[in-house]
């Protein structure tokens, strides 16, 4: 930021004083001021530290073992120790990797229609609903499945249908981060491709997507992060399963966070240790998703 | 030659690469993402219509007064449900975490925008951000888990003074707290109100802090006078979506409220919110005949968040228009 520098000292005590020394009223208002601001950052960080330093003390003695890796929690009750969390990590891994498989072409596509082709009423009502579909909650998206999946097509509750409720999740992130990077990429680099009688669908293919392409995988990667810390949709569509199950379409499938509800609320030692490990390995998870995210945004951002 | 009217001999005899003029990749291309954009418009749509439909089986069933009576049994035949209880939770839950959040959030955007030094500004903004890659199960587990304690002190000495109000009585005694779910919707909604006005802030046109400071006002003067009223119709819009977040919240609050068998008016009692209830019922849901009394509350939350989310998206635009 290179505004004014509102330190500066101003001249106090000058050739005509009380016109230019500021009254002590005016001083301390400014620096309550300062001091609320300060205390209001500081009290922000305050959750942050003590969430992840919980996490991390209280989980990460079972991420340490091996078997937490390449386990899961068949045969394993929840009083005793032991097993790990394969099952789950693999079942949140897959719903969002098939989730984002359905979503980033349709929330691609989307920006690029807001950014490059939309005009007029369509658009507006296409950019209207984004934000709604922003702010939809997660259990009216799992609802929604529910009521087309289950309800209407009578087909099981599955991974698979997991994955289809997160979608309407990720979507909005995605066009959103797109749209903004889309609008980024200076005009003058469309208008010559143009000139050179490039058709307006390769210009878009091959001149602004791969300039914008940095910020779209920013996009990408929040997505991913916030559909795997997801829990409503898996509550209602995706019941825990102690097991692995590879197949999305049929039987229970593990993820990570009702792992973590399982385990919650029973008392039992090893199934306290097992929810705070989960939930550390969640985190590790979506916070490396979220770094890789903003590094991918600092190093090919498009240059202005 | 060319005459002087300007018509080649070129003109109607193309050379070299003629190209396809009916470019077939262009109609497919914006075929495609005008069928995207037209497709995110049909799901908002088959939203409601879905939830609609399998919404009204169980509301003509419904043997109570779905919008005034304070019962919820789908076990029994007929079904008798009704939403105050759940609208009351949810509501004043929600807007105890907005009135907590938004001046911490203010304070937090302006630190960052008007005085964090500038090159540290962007790595205090990512670790706010941070707030919000947090999942909302861990909110859930820390809240339930371990703010608890905490909290409960705070709470007796509200109730010891207050509570003679109805909605400050600390009698019901217990853990999982309407307030304690509010606390931790206050720091779950903090990043997002802290994003948006952030934006906001930053854009206020030089000219006005600059001139502001050169009619020599002390920075907070300067804020006060410039930042504020420039982005306060952000502000607003960025309270209501943080209000649309935290009316859907789901896992967190489930994992946090306690039931209570008998409804109260206070914050220092348990309850159920339209997400909790729909997330503590999740086993219902192995048969669409009991999910029907879900649908039809998750259909109120739709219908309250897209309100909400609509008023923030209205109040947004009319600042674009005003300063454009």
């Amino acid at each position: 930021m290179t505004t004014a520098d509102p330190t500066v000292t101003r001249p106090t005590g000058s050739a005509a004083p009380g016109l230019d020394l500021l009254s002590p009223g005016r001083v301390l208002r400014d620096r309550i001021a300062t001091l609320l601001v300060c205390a209001a950052f500081g009290l922000a960080m305050i959750p942050l530290a003590w969430i992840l330093w919980s996490v991390v003390s209280n989980g990460w003695h079972l991420l340490v073992e091996s078997q937490w890796w390449t386990h899961s929690q068949r045969s394993i009750t929840q009083d005793r120790p032991g097993g790990g969390a394969y099952h789950a990590i693999f079942g949140t891994l897959v719903q969002a990797i098939i989730c984002s498989l359905i979503a980033v072409p349709l929330a691609v596509f989307t920006a690029i229609y807001l950014v490059e082709y939309g005009r007029g009423r369509l658009a507006r009502v296409v950019s209207f609903m984004v934000d709604i579909l922003t702010g939809i909650p997660s259990i009216v998206a799992a609802l929604f499945i529910y009521a087309v999946w289950v309800t209407t097509f009578h087909a099981q509750r599955v991974g698979f249908a997991v994955s289809l409720s997160l979608v309407l999740l990720m979507i909005p992130v995605v066009v959103r981060s797109t749209e903004e990077m889309l609008k980024l990429v200076p005009n003058e680099l469309r208008e010559a491709s143009y000139a050179l009688g490039v058709p307006k669908w390769k210009t878009i293919a091959r001149i602004v997507v791969p300039t914008a392409l940095g910020g779209i995988v920013t996009g990408i990667m929040l997505g991913l992060a916030r559909v795997m810390g997801e829990t409503a949709p898996l509550l209602i569509l995706g019941p825990y399963a102690a097991g692995i199950n590879t197949n999305l379409f049929s039987g229970f499938m593990a993820a990570l966070p009702t792992m973590i509800r399982e385990n919650f609320g029973t008392g039992d030692a090893a199934a306290t240790e097992r929810m705070w490990a989960a939930a550390l390995t969640l985190i590790i998870v979506v916070l490396l998703l979220n770094l890789a995210g903003r590094f991918v945004a600092r190093f090919s951002g498009v240059k202005k | 030659m060319a005459t002087i009217t300007g018509h080649s001999e070129l003109d109607s005899r193309p050379s070299g690469d003629v190209g396809s003029t009916s470019r077939f990749g262009d109609r497919l291309f914006s075929g495609l993402a005008t069928g995207s954009g037209v497709l995110v418009v049909a799901v908002i749509a088959a939203v409601a219509v879905f939830l609609i439909a399998q919404a009204i089986p169980a509301l003509t069933k419904d043997d109570a007064n779905f919008l005034t009576d304070r019962v919820w049994d789908v076990d029994a035949t007929p079904l008798r449900f009704g939403i105050p209880d759940l609208l009351w939770v949810t509501v004043i839950s929600s807007v105890i975490a907005m009135i907590i959040a938004v001046p911490i959030a203010l304070g937090v955007a302006l630190f960052l925008t008007e005085y964090a030094p500038s090159r540290l500004a962007r790595p205090f903004a990512h670790l706010v951000d941070l707030l919000a890659a947090v999942p909302s199960i861990v909110y859930g587990l820390w809240g339930a888990a371990i703010l608890q304690p905490y909290v409960k002190p705070l709470q007796e000495a509200a109730g010891y003074a207050l509570g003679w109000f109805p909605m400050f009585d600390n009698t019901a005694g217990v853990g999982g707290t309407v307030f304690l779910a509010s606390i931790v919707l206050a720091i779950m909604i903090l990043p997002i109100v802290t994003a948006i006005s952030r934006e906001v802030f930053a854009q206020t046109p030089r000219a006005h802090k600059e001139g502001a400071l050169a009619l020599g006002s002390t920075r907070w003067e300067m804020i006060r006078t410039a930042v504020l009223p420039y982005g306060t119709p952000g502000v607003v819009s960025a309270a209501m979506l943080g209000l649309g977040r935290a009316l859907g919240e789901t896992i967190a609050v489930s994992m946090i409220l306690s039931t209570v068998s008998t409804f109260t008016w206070s914050i220092f009692s348990g309850g159920e919110t339209f997400a909790s209830k729909i997330a503590n019922n999740a086993q219902e849901f192995d048969s669409p005949a009991k999910a029907g009394a879900f649908i039809a509350a998750g259909l109120v939350l739709f219908v309250l968040t897209f309100v909400v989310n609509a008023i923030a998206r209205v109040v947004i635009e009319r600042r674009k228009a005003f300063t454009e």
